[in-house]
């Protein structure tokens, strides 16, 4: 299916859904990975609103992308319960091991694996706690090794 | 007779490996010919005991943890599937002094529950809340809830029946109630467990609150951070069946801002737009989502109400301390050594929480800080250990409970520059439509880091900066944030020397 298929079954599928946008870019996102840019104007129509509007909500949501990721996207929790355990250090680690990498590096602002930090996801739904740099290394070697 | 293995899904025990662990457990039974009964549940809350397998035997559940994938097959040796010694058995899982010790009313099922089964769910007392609401008026239940003592659980300890009250009497076509969801403090956790332990629970909380204020549709607004959270309730929800009645329920997932998890944002974002506050009065039991009158609560504010119900109001006013009545499930984490989480009546210390149940820091030194209340609440020091856990005794040391979360700092921690994550944590998350969080924040990082570079001068500027924070932000993320920066700088000042 092309784009525009996949964007009007996304939109017939929420077009009497009241508060329908944030349902909807989820989905966009889902399929393509990212909010493709020539994907606004569709949904603006189909949901009454602005360009701007649909824009400004991409934009405001950490959640949402306007650009691809990498093959894989790894988000590191910078928040407190984490920096306790040595949270601060991961991620530097990781922006170390990263760098230039097809692996995506994220902050992530709490995970609610609080009480088995430093905590990570990888692409939304593999969780790891109890991280340090051995293991993220380790882990790392098996998503590049994926592909 | 088959064996039933319980192994959590929980979001924690998955992060420690829990389903390699399932499938090591079921390949192995496989390969010895054993027939098992393997069930995903919550977890108990014991984090650093997860992922916790339990057996179920003539004498009841056995506990044993931390199991990792290397030592499944010593288990099978050890014959634990039928309850045998091993070096990892903790013994029936409900004597484990540490769970034995708390009084489990909300999470009273979690852990316990398969939360994918009604069936299951009715079995443990679920739905009897709900059975007695059908039988009463809406206002009688209004009343039970504010009899009950029941305060917002999100942060804000608004008495719940007020609230309920209000949206009660309203009149409107359309009523809503929400659930918030949206829980975003590092630290806590206990929404996440619950909603991933004992879903319908959170489902059969709503469908009375419906009842009681007129309301026939519900939203639950969860995180985008809490995947395992979502799925559950979806579950849930696909398995409830006629278990709601004519009451409506849809989850919505986040996208990742903490402002969302303030109830006017909430709103906002539910409707489609930028989260970005509202301001108040409206409030919204009277203008809320939509424009209609809005019952909006936590999570565990909502999963409290079937226990209430069915337990009688009592039973709920009759706990606590002073005006915080019930329990709360405490959420321990950081640098603790039995971190997790912990139900207890208001009133304990906060010593008895880090040493008694928490056993000290995760590393072994000593504590030197502690934040309560997530990345809004104050750093405490050593010194204020011995404050009671109820809102008001918080209240007078310039502190809150929060949603019940509590981060643990050992003394290697440096409280200048936990103050400054606080400045940057509101300058990221800051919805931007008042100056004082939007633009204090930013000047909030930067003043910090001249203190840092040894400028005391700048003290008095920060002191001033937050002064105008707390009285001119719109809502708690502008006017809160000064709460860790100014507890860092005053309980710890030389760390900003």
């Amino acid at each position: 299916m092309d784009t525009t298929a996949i964007l009007s079954r996304i939109l017939d599928a929420h077009r009497d859904q009241p508060g329908a946008l944030l349902p909807v870019l989820h989905e966009v996102q889902e399929a393509f990975g990212f909010i493709p840019p020539e994907t606004v104007p569709a949904i603006a129509k189909a949901l009454n609103l602005s360009r701007a509007e649909v824009h400004g909500v991409i934009s405001y949501y950490h959640h949402f992308r306007q650009e691809p990721a990498g093959r894989h996207v790894v988000r590191v929790c910078c928040a407190e319960a984490c920096q306790a355990v040595g949270g601060e250090a991961l991620a530097e680690h990781a922006r170390t091991r990263l760098a230039g990498s097809e692996v995506t590096l994220e902050p992530v602002y709490c995970l609610g694996l609080c009480a088995c930090g430093p905590a990570l996801q990888v692409d939304e739904t593999h969780l790891h706690a109890a991280m340090t740099p051995a293991k993220f290394d380790a882990l790392v070697a098996r998503l590049e090794s994926e592909g | 007779m088959r064996t039933t293995v319980y192994v959590p899904g929980d979001a924690a025990a998955l992060a420690l490996g829990a389903d390699a662990v399932a499938d090591a457990i079921t390949a192995t039974a496989a390969a010895c010919g054993i027939e098992l009964r393997l069930v995903r549940n919550g977890s108990r809350g014991m984090v650093w005991l997860e992922p916790l397998v339990e057996v179920v035997t003539p004498q009841g559940r056995i506990a044993y943890g931390p199991v990792t994938v290397d030592v499944v097959g010593s288990l099978f040796a050890a014959n634990c599937f039928a309850g045998g010694e091993h070096p990892l058995r903790l013994g029936p899982t409900e004597a484990i002094p540490w769970l034995a010790r708390q009084t489990r009313l909300v999470t009273r099922r979690v852990g316990v529950v398969d939360p994918r089964s009604l069936t299951d769910y009715v079995a443990r007392g679920g739905g009897e809340g709900l059975r007695r609401a059908r039988a009463m008026a809406p206002a009688a239940i209004v009343q039970a809830i504010a009899d009950s003592g029941l305060r917002g659980r999100g942060g804000a300890a608004f008495p719940a029946g007020i609230k309920w009250r209000t949206v009660h009497d309203a009149t409107a076509a359309q009523k809503y109630v929400v659930c918030n969801a949206d829980e975003g403090d590092s630290g806590t956790f206990s929404d996440r467990m619950l909603m991933e332990g004992d879903p319908f629970c959170l489902l059969e909380g709503m469908v009375i609150a419906g009842r009681a204020v007129g309301a026939d549709r519900g939203y639950i607004y969860v995180r985008s951070e809490y995947p395992h959270a979502i799925a559950a309730l979806d579950a849930a929800l696909a398995a409830a069946g006629d278990f709601l009645g004519d009451f409506h329920v849809e989850v919505r997932k986040g996208a990742g801002s903490y402002v969302c998890g303030e109830e006017t944002a909430l709103l906002e974002s539910l409707e489609g737009r930028r989260g970005i506050v509202r301001s108040k009065p409206p409030l919204p039991a009277i203008e809320g989502l939509f424009g209609q009158p809005t019952l909006i609560h936590n999570v565990i504010t909502l999963a409290s109400v079937p226990d209430i119900l069915a337990a009688g109001a009592a039973a709920h006013r009759d706990l606590g301390s002073g005006r915080s009545r019930g329990t709360l499930p405490f959420q321990l984490a950081g640098n603790i050594r039995h971190g997790g989480l912990v139900e207890v009546p208001f009133g304990l210390t906060l010593r008895e929480l880090l040493y008694d149940f928490g056993g000290g820091s995760r590393s072994g030194r000593p504590l030197r800080a502690v934040q309560v209340g997530g990345p809004l609440g104050a750093y405490l020091p050593e010194s204020q250990f011995d404050t009671p856990l109820d809102y008001e005794a918080f209240a007078a040391i310039g502190a809150g409970l929060g949603h019940g979360g509590i981060v643990a700092f050992d003394d290697t921690v440096d409280m200048a520059k936990q103050a400054r994550y606080a400045m940057k944590f509101c300058a990221i998350e800051s919805c931007g439509k008042c100056t004082p969080c939007r633009i204090g924040s930013t000047r909030g990082v930067e003043v910090i880091d001249r203190i840092r570079a040894g400028d005391r001068t700048q003290i008095e500027l920060l002191e001033d900066l937050c002064e105008t924070m707390v009285q001119g932000s719109a809502c708690a993320m502008g006017s809160m944030t000064p709460i860790p920066v100014m507890s860092a700088l005053h309980h710890f000042p030389e760390d900003f020397a």
